[in-house]
């Protein structure tokens, strides 16, 4: 039997690329050369399944894959994905859920505790050579401990979080959530309240829904306006999850204290952007995930996810509207 | 009855000044400036009490000083006592023990993920402007949960750093005590360890000491060659308890992944410092015990501590070496 064949867009760990290469014959991108869609596109049509991060799954892509079987996404997110194209053209996509909850759940926490204690400020400080006598009170921040979390989206992430922020720190959970989330509110104490009443008794206010048409710019001026002047929104989910330039607008009016951010409207970040110089937002890169270990790990289940539909067996990592 | 003549020597909220005024005769120093150590000399003259954030308590204060019978100081550490002459001169210490550790704690879990995961770092790399394309696989960090933290000095701010990493993080904790803390063994499953061999395993190491004699340089070079390649070091107890010419050379070869540093052995920093240039360090400016709250907290208990003495004459917060001498 002919193997069949995969594109391997973007790179793995060895292990990865083995396993793949054991079941399936491989082809990879020379990935010393810059990313060219159509230099790619003479491979796409090529193979039966690509595994990658973040190509656009449009109908031009699938109108020139005639063997395409199944797209497999190294990320939880799969906004690269066109569903009703995929779906027109009976293509089947897979994500990566699970794999990375407890590194974003970390990178969520850093940022809280960032925010709060404005280390990396502090930090900016002390390498520009600013630190004086008796300057201890520029950096007075705020307590985490005991203060109170606001989840607005409790899945497996906000759970992760509210683990951490709970029995790590005594933290106050608050969610908001379509539905009511039994595991957060037994172990954590999580309380479930309407959206706005978590908005307005928050210290911070994270959001960790997915991006749909339903959460886009579920943070918007309203929403900011009813937030404390001391609280910090925290958004490592998708950026259009917020307005960005209502958040924008909040900081300047001092409507709210802070933000820290890992996501944006437009990654990268446009060099205009306001958000870049306020000492009191923290801007990461994208980063809520990346630690080796969870990125190989996250390869992994993409590759047996792959392998899986391409010899006809079932996954549980292909996405909901797919399946 | 006379009021006892008072000294504040750090600006604190209204409140607690208002609380120091009324049961006192209260100096205060002009507190738009910086104030030197000479400028409280020249006011120490006639008062019994004084509160003092950092202030140099030596002969030379105390000879001026002959009123004095308290010093309170605002903070936990108190390594600017000069405890034998105080005792000498039978002048008494306090300082606020217990308030700030889970501020604390909290800061020292912010040094830990910022330092793993390149916090500090990857802000600025946006801020500037460096952040051009998706791919971020040279940006990667290292995982905070289920990693090993190793944390040398067991005490209370020791056991709350301990509880966020085991019970929040999921990390296998183990620890280097002078004595072993059962207590904590059992409720958070802390493993105690040989200080090597805890330098050995650990990818974070947490120094949480007191700064004595035994403790100072606890960390040198052959402990730095200890260390994994990849373990990160952790400082938010006192500078010197790690010997930092050793430290910065440790990261400099690359024996070690990083450090996050919130106190020096001298401070403010050198401008010079070779550490203020490497991405991989985080110097945060000694404000682990920084938060609004907390440093009401404190404030409060130095003024209290200091009119309990004076006024009340009890003695409340005395320094461990005096305990017993009032």
């Amino acid at each position: 039997m002919t193997k069949p064949k995969v594109f391997i867009a973007n790179p793995v760990a060895d292990y990865v690329e083995e396993y793949l290469r054991e079941n399936t014959e491989v082809i990879m991108w020379d990935f010393s050369r810059p990313k060219k869609f159509d230099a790619m596109l003479d491979i796409i049509k090529e193979v039966d399944g690509i595994i990658q991060v973040g190509m656009i799954v449009d109908e031009n892509l699938l109108s020139k894959a005639p063997r395409l079987k199944v797209v497999s996404n190294i990320s939880v997110g799969y906004n690269n994905f066109n569903v009703e194209a995929m779906k027109k053209h009976k293509i089947i996509g897979t994500n990566t859920p699970g794999v990375l909850d407890e590194t974003v759940a970390d990178t969520i926490m850093g940022l809280i505790i960032n925010t709060g204690r404005k280390l990396c400020e502090a930090d900016r400080y002390t390498k520009n050579g600013n630190w004086g006598k008796g300057d201890m009170g520029r950096f007075l921040g705020k307590d985490i401990h005991n203060s109170t979390l606001g989840i607005i989206g409790m899945g497996r992430i906000g759970e992760c979080v509210a683990k951490r922020a709970s029995l790590g720190f005594d933290m106050e959970i608050l969610y908001y959530n379509r539905r009511r989330n039994d595991l957060a509110e037994e172990k954590y104490e999580a309380k479930y309240l309407p959206m706005d009443e978590v908005l307005q008794k928050s210290d911070f206010v994270m959001v960790m829904t997915p991006l749909n048409d339903e959460t886009y710019h579920l943070i918007s001026q309203r929403e900011f306006s009813l937030m404390r002047k001391d609280a910090f929104i925290i958004n490592a989910s998708r950026g259009p999850v917020v307005d960005e330039l209502a958040l924008i607008k909040a900081l300047e009016s001092g409507q709210i204290a802070g933000a820290g951010l890992d996501v944006f409207e437009v990654e990268p970040i446009e060099k205009d952007n306001p958000l870049l110089k306020m000492d009191n937002v923290v801007t990461l890169p994208h980063i809520g995930s990346a630690t080796q270990k969870t990125r190989d790990e996250m390869a992994m289940f993409a590759a047996k996810a792959l392998v899986d539909i391409l010899y006809g067996r079932d996954s549980n990592a292909i996405i909901p509207e797919l399946k | 009855m006379n009021k006892p003549k008072a000294l504040l020597a750090y600006p604190v909220v209204k409140e607690i000044q208002d609380y120091l005024e009324e049961k006192t005769d209260l100096i205060t120093l002009d507190f738009t400036k910086q104030n030197t150590y000479e400028e409280i000399l020249k006011v120490i003259k006639d008062v019994e009490g004084a509160v003092f954030l950092g202030t140099r308590v030596d002969e030379e204060l105390l000879s001026k000083g002959k009123n004095l019978k308290v010093i309170s100081n605002i903070t936990v550490g108190y390594n600017n006592f000069d405890i034998d002459a105080m005792k000498e001169k039978g002048v008494a210490g306090t300082h606020s023990p217990g308030i700030l550790d889970n501020t604390v704690a909290d800061f020292v879990m912010g040094l830990l993920i910022a330092t793993g995961r390149r916090l500090t770092e990857l802000n600025s790399f946006v801020k500037i402007g460096n952040w051009t394309k998706i791919d971020n696989s040279n940006l990667f960090g290292k995982d905070i949960s289920g990693s090993t933290v190793g944390i040398i000095g067991m005490g209370r701010i020791g056991e709350m750093v301990a509880k966020r990493c085991a019970l929040g993080f999921d990390m296998k904790v183990l620890y280097y005590n002078r004595s072993r803390k059962p207590e904590a063994e059992e409720t958070l499953g802390v493993k105690y360890m040989d200080k090597d061999e805890l330098l050995r395993t650990s990818d974070y190491v947490v120094l949480l000491t007191p700064l004595t004699a035994d403790t100072h340089h606890i960390l040198s070079d052959r402990e730095f060659s200890l260390m994994k390649k990849d373990s990160i070091v952790i400082n938010a107890s006192r500078g010197p308890v790690i010997d930092e010419k050793a430290l910065i050379r440790a990261l400099q070869e690359g024996r070690i992944a990083g450090a996050g540093l919130d106190v020096y052995e001298k401070e403010p920093m050198d401008l010079d410092n070779p550490l203020l240039k490497m991405d991989n360090v985080i110097t945060s400016p000694h404000i682990s015990a920084g938060t609004q709250k907390t440093m009401n907290d404190l404030a409060w208990n130095a003024a209290k501590s200091m009119v309990s003495f004076l006024v009340d004459k009890t003695p409340i917060n005395i320094i461990p070496e005096m305990k017993g001498d009032f």
